[in-house]
């Protein structure tokens, strides 16, 4: 893959990442916040696919975008009338959310500039593939670098998540 | 000008402090999920990030994002199922009218 076609890349979705995620807390309305939230999902998605995860970023797709988004929708429709442009979204407490937000970018911004100044690797001669087959064989082994504990972990986790949500949920 | 892995944390910085701003000032219960999402997002691209360039022969990152994933949908659907029932117990799902534990 050629260098300038993957930096244009790049900025697509760093621009797309950073628009979309000031705009989905911004906005006034709650659908719309939905809406932006997964168009950032979309560009995380983007990255995973230009980093070289193909698995990754069809997992992204198929569960934020495709399961967690409908959630949210379903969820915004149910507990809220749409065109109701009466009751804010945003409270008083604004500034103090200003003041953490760029408290935090500036901390962070600050360690990360001055760690990775100075050492900085670079992509393309580090790029090793990750194919399928190791992924299903790491997560099937029971190996040093296996991942069949936490699997089954998270298949018990997903039954009592959907054992939870009918008991909490339930009409009693 | 290379792609260096500042390139990528930067945006994934942007993003949580995103989710920190809305965490804190949005009042609806379901805007402020939407946050909590964005945060554990940029989590999720710190991982692959650190490991495509620190340790690219692994897949250790990715395993933690995969299953991330995974856990990040488990908790949005008993987070939506609280906050529906919520909103049968209150008919409004602000955070400001919830100020009583018990009905």
């Amino acid at each position: 893959m050629n260098v300038v076609g993957n930096l244009i890349v790049y900025c697509i979705i760093a621009l797309s990442i950073i628009v979309f995620s000031v705009m989905s807390v911004t906005s006034g309305k709650i659908l719309r916040a939905a809406t932006y939230l997964l168009f950032t999902l979309f560009a995380t998605a983007a990255l995973y696919f230009q980093l070289g995860y193909e698995f990754l970023g069809a997992v992204q797709l198929a569960v934020y975008a495709g399961g967690i988004m409908v959630l949210f929708v379903f969820s915004i429709l149910l507990t809220s009338k749409p065109g109701n442009n009466a009751e804010r979204l945003t409270s008083k407490k604004k500034s103090l959310g200003i003041l953490a937000a760029v408290a935090g970018v500036l901390v962070c911004g600050f360690a990360l500039v001055n760690h990775f100044a100075a050492n900085a690797e670079t992509l393309f001669n580090t790029m090793i593939n990750v194919d399928m087959e190791r992924i299903g064989h790491a997560l099937m082994s029971t190996d040093k670098f296996g991942y069949l504990l936490p699997f089954e972990a998270i298949s018990v986790l997903l039954l009592a998540c959907i054992i939870g949500g009918i008991t909490i949920a339930r009409k009693r | 000008m290379e792609l260096t892995v500042l390139y990528y944390l930067i945006p994934s910085l942007i993003m949580f402090a995103c989710g920190i701003y809305g965490f804190i000032t949005r009042k609806n219960l379901i805007a402020i999920l939407i946050s909590l999402e964005l945060m554990l997002n940029s989590v999720d691209i710190n991982f692959v990030v650190f490991n495509r360039f620190l340790f690219p022969g692994q897949m250790e990152g990715m395993f933690f994002t995969l299953f991330a994933i995974a856990l990040a949908a488990a908790e949005t659907a008993l987070a939506i199922a609280i906050i529906i029932n919520i909103f049968r117990a209150v008919k409004n799902v602000d955070i400001e009218n919830l100020n009583k534990m018990k009905y």
